[in-house]
């Protein structure tokens, strides 16, 4: 039971293309296979047209196929989809122009970041210091003073 | 006071995104169309099938481009407005049938009424593609010299038609 259960997890793992197109150049079923992965199923948006079985990625891998056929390079194809879908259609948008915040988002974001935790540790590390050092003073004149005599002279009762 | 103005800022800014993002329609995608020619077709008249409608046939007016389909159900809701429109003759309604057998296209035209002045037939959802459909219904708006001026994703509401529709067909029409 275990192990056919496991069999049926293994075989479930596959199960992503949708439908299979053959291509006769090797070539061009790499560049399908690439492209399909590479281009967003705009009604379910967080899937790839190979990975979705939403009849527009079925119609959108089917337009793919055919430009291949007609031995259309790829970045024909990507400008074809562009052209009429938007830069959203690509999962790795060009950068360039509107995309350009997209792209350097992250990086401003780590160095904002970066900078803050900069800061909060030197803040920390400065009143620390400070800290340790008003303390000490205070032993060493005041108490340590009592500290000693009572040391020295013992218990008084 | 600067211990106070930091965190204000910080949540000032952090409204403003959250605001931006309430109102953001994340499945309202742009379209790369707006001031560009409608894409050419030549398509098959659902009810004359020998008929073939082409865009530059509409040059000089303005019309409404609206996808739909019978398994739509988004397109039913959307239909009595189209017929109210269509009522008023202010502009003229082209039906994209979009992924859809032509019978069962007719029987809802029968059934509910039709607004459009032409439906055409679009089986296999390639002039879909061409025009960057991804959700039915789509209305697109296009002037008279054949550019698409508007686009509006998703069912036209009667508001929709009375703040955004009606100026922008005015506003058209008026430009020679």
């Amino acid at each position: 039971m275990k192990r056919l259960l496991i069999i049926l997890f293994l075989l479930s793992v596959n199960s992503y293309a949708v439908d299979t197109r053959q291509l006769s150049d090797p070539k061009q079923q790499e560049s399908y296979e690439i492209l399909t992965k590479e281009l967003r199923c705009l009604v379910c948006q967080n899937q790839t047209i190979a990975d979705s079985n939403a009849e527009l990625a079925a119609d959108l891998r089917r337009q793919v196929y055919e430009m291949l056929e007609q031995g259309k390079s790829r970045e024909e194809i990507v400008q074809f989809m562009t052209d009429r879908y938007g830069d959203f259609v690509l999962y790795k948008p060009a950068f360039a122009g509107k995309t350009t915040l997209l792209w350097i988002a992250p990086v401003i974001f780590l160095l904002m970041g970066l900078i803050t935790v900069f800061f909060f540790i030197r803040r920390k590390n400065a009143s620390a210091n400070s800290k340790a050092q008003a303390g000490s003073l205070q032993i060493d004149q005041d108490k340590q003073k009592k500290i000693r005599n009572l040391l020295e002279k013992g218990d008084a009762s | 006071m600067l211990k106070y103005i930091i965190p204000l800022v910080l949540f000032i800014i952090m409204a403003v995104f959250l605001a931006l993002g309430l109102n953001l329609k994340p499945s309202e995608i742009p379209s790369p169309f707006i001031n560009k020619p409608a894409p050419e077709f030549s398509a098959l008249n659902l009810n004359a099938p020998k008929e073939k409608l082409t865009p530059t046939d509409l040059k000089g007016q303005v019309w409404l481009f609206n996808v739909w389909a019978s398994w739509c159900v988004s397109c039913r809701a959307e239909h009595p407005i189209l017929n109210q429109l269509a009522q008023q003759n202010t502009v003229v309604i082209i039906g994209l049938n979009y992924k859809d057998k032509p019978v069962d296209a007719k029987n809802w035209l029968n059934t509910l009424g039709n607004p459009y002045n032409i439906s055409i037939m679009d089986q296999d959802g390639r002039i879909g593609i061409d025009y960057g459909v991804y959700g039915v219904p789509e209305t697109f708006v296009i002037d008279k010299k054949g550019l698409i001026r508007y686009k509006h994703t998703g069912p036209v509401s009667a508001e929709d038609v009375q703040q955004i529709f009606l100026p922008l067909i005015a506003k058209l029409q008026a430009e020679s």
